[in-house]
């Protein structure tokens, strides 16, 4: 945190080394935040509640963001999707229950022409028929 | 001579197997006791043919794609080290129609050069443009850039040299860039490629503004959902401090100007300017009211030039060439090229920069080849998730600022998103006001309300309760929103719902008549 705090509006890049360490951001981390930038509660609460990325509770050991944007739905992505979270019993930004794979909806991400698109930890993946979704969904061990 | 090898680095191409190539390559290569290099680059960004892998040969580099990790042994069998025949090859790339037809002023780079080699981006042109503003000093920088008539590029459309005057001209101790890497359209990638393909040519232009109005200091805004093009921005830039291309004395003039990378946190309204500046600030993304214009009162109440990445990537060849240069490209008040992205659908997607003035249809049916799936275009979604979903009967709008906005649609960032005809629009329809309400930032009412409204709306429609009344109805909060929200995310929304509703009534109709 003290490495961030002197930038120019150092909020959103404080909120994201945090979450990248801790995995979420939990009540404390936002209290220390508040403390920190000299804000309220409710300010920080603002920020972390507005942006879909920020999470209050913890995920899962793995993070699978599938595209359900425009492009990934004209090549037949929401069916794909549809039929990998009906396997696992999840809806969407649900985890397993041994905590292993949370699935997250996310809006584009900018593979529109090698569609369907999804992202496992932070790697791209592209042209997901249900079976190659099904691949990445597997790649997630344990 | 060593055999050298470019292997695209772009996202998309790593999406679909780019490492894993590059890997079998290696390995294969190393079996054989070959000796080669592999250059990492961007993408040429003809998708359909990724992953990519050119060979440099005395003819120019041959290029053979879509590679995958099982073709290797089969390629080195057949020579492709010496760009010799094999099913997979499809001969110079620039050769191709698809990039024989285009005008690459923005893009010119893209996919040739090494993205982190400042050398080879200068040897490529480079830093011409940030010689040339030196010399015209900041008031010439502004004129040359007014006198080409680019516009933003981010969907505004908005002069770019108008905005500079302002900034320049607002008094202020402090100034600010501000890059709008934002990218959230579905059906766009133009700022990712440039990114991750050809770094210096965004840090150059972000500094040539920072130069012609006066500001000291820059920042890019990156969605998260980028990875790959932070960190390949973030290198560039690295690079460029160590090279004095950014820093106290750019250069080894007196100018000197600092850059930060910022990480957006997956909320869609930030790619609308005033957003921006507030997550920037550290705040909810929620939307300004203007005026102030940013250009006044932006960044943390400085004046602050606020453009999209693909604008601020096409100064350096407008200073470099020359702004009739790039003028006498074009059609109407659009002038210069625009990066189009092909997308969804679409057998050949892509990027494809052109000048203004291609018909829908040339640039569907004749570049893109029709649907991936073979099946007839139903409808083309323009311009992102605001943008219009248009018909086979108007693929003759030319492609431009003005024609778009006639047939009630706009060219926005300049995505296209193909669909055959298994689409439904009135699920299309359904999806852009979900879109909204998941997006709103919430500030106003029409857009925060009006998109969940609209949603319920359009079930009824799509149960087939009472269709001629919801129709009405929607067609009324569509009015609403347009013209009562504060930016473009709920004023634009009715752009794509309405277009469903105009341009394919049997996908409304149909469905009302059955359950009357």
């Amino acid at each position: 945190m003290d490495q961030h705090k002197g930038l120019e509006g150092p909020m959103l890049p404080i909120l994201h080394a945090l979450q990248a360490t801790f995995g979420h951001l939990p009540e404390a981390a936002m209290r220390l935040v508040a403390e920190m930038l000299n804000l309220t509660r409710a300010e920080v609460h603002g920020v972390v509640s507005f942006y879909h990325d920020f999470r209050a509770v913890p995920a899962g050991r793995h993070m699978l963001k599938i595209c359900r944007a425009e492009a990934c739905q004209s090549m037949g992505g929401e069916a794909a999707a549809r039929a990998l979270l009906d396997r696992l019993g999840l809806e969407w930004g649900g985890t397993t229950p041994d905590g292993r794979l949370t699935i997250e909806a996310t809006y584009c991400l900018g593979l529109c022409a090698t569609a369907p698109a999804a992202m496992l930890d932070g790697r791209v993946a592209g042209r997901l028929d249900p079976a190659g979704l099904d691949a990445l969904e597997q790649e997630a061990q344990p | 001579m060593t055999p050298r090898l470019y292997i695209p680095r772009d996202a998309a191409a790593i999406a679909v197997g780019a490492e894993a190539v590059t890997k079998a390559i290696e390995a294969e290569t190393n079996a054989r006791g070959l000796g080669i290099e592999i250059v990492r680059t961007g993408s040429r960004g003809l998708f359909w043919l990724e992953p990519m892998v050119e060979v440099e040969t005395r003819d120019g580099r041959i290029g053979y794609g879509p590679v995958t990790p099982g073709d290797v042994p089969g390629l080195l069998d057949s020579g492709f080290l010496d760009g010799a025949a094999h099913p997979l090859r499809v001969g110079r790339p620039e050769d191709l129609p698809f990039l024989s037809r285009q005008t690459r002023l923005t893009f010119a780079r893209c996919g040739i050069v090494d993205p982190l080699s400042l050398d080879d981006y200068r040897a490529h042109g480079g830093y011409r443009g940030l010689q040339r503003a030196l010399s015209l000093g900041p008031a010439g920088t502004i004129e040359e850039v007014a006198r080409s008539g680019l516009r933003g590029r981010g969907g505004a459309g908005f002069p770019t040299g108008v905005k500079w005057r302002t900034v320049a001209e607002a008094p202020a101790a402090q100034k600010y860039i501000v890059c709008n890497a934002d990218e959230g359209d579905s059906g766009t990638f133009a700022d990712r490629m440039l990114m991750e393909g050809d770094p210096f040519a965004v840090i150059e232009g972000i500094t040539i503004a920072g130069l012609a109005v006066g500001a000291s200091k820059g920042f890019i805004y990156i969605r998260s959902e980028y990875p790959d093009a932070i960190a390949a921005f973030a290198k560039a830039a690295r690079a460029a401090y160590e090279n004095d291309c950014l820093g106290p004395r750019i250069a080894g003039s007196a100018f000197g100007f600092d850059l930060e990378l910022r990480v957006g946190a997956g909320a869609y309204v930030c790619g609308e300017e005033t957003a921006l500046l507030e997550s920037l600030e550290g705040k909810r993304g929620q939307v300004r009211a203007k005026p102030p214009l940013p250009a006044h009162k932006g960044l943390f109440g400085q004046p602050t030039v606020i453009n999209n990445l693909v604008s601020l990537a096409t100064v350096p060849g407008i200073l470099a060439d020359g702004a009739e240069t790039y003028a006498a490209l074009g059609f109407g008040r659009s002038r210069g090229s625009m990066p189009i992205q092909l997308a969804g659908n679409v057998k050949h997607g892509g990027l494809f920069e052109a000048a203004f003035g291609l018909t829908l249809g040339e640039i569907i049916d004749d570049i893109g080849g029709g649907t991936a799936t073979g099946r007839p275009v139903r409808a083309v979604q323009a311009g992102g998730p605001l943008g219009a979903y248009f018909p086979p009967a108007l693929f003759d709008t030319p492609y431009d600022y003005e024609a778009f906005a006639a047939r009630d649609g706009l060219i926005g960032h300049g995505g296209l998103v193909v669909f055959d005809d298994q689409v439904d629009m009135a699920r299309q329809a359904r999806f852009a006001l979900e879109f909204c309400a998941i997006e709103s930032c919430g500030k106003c009412t029409p857009c925060r309300l009006g998109s969940t409204r609209g949603v319920e709306v359009i079930d009824r429609i799509i149960a087939g309760k009472d269709a001629s009344a919801n129709l009405a109805l929607i067609e009324d909060l569509c009015h609403t929103m347009k013209f009562g929200s504060l930016c473009a995310l709920g004023g634009f929304t009715p752009y794509p719902v309405m277009s469903a509703i105009n341009n394919f009534p049997e996908d409304f109709g149909r469905k009302a008549a059955a359950a009357a």
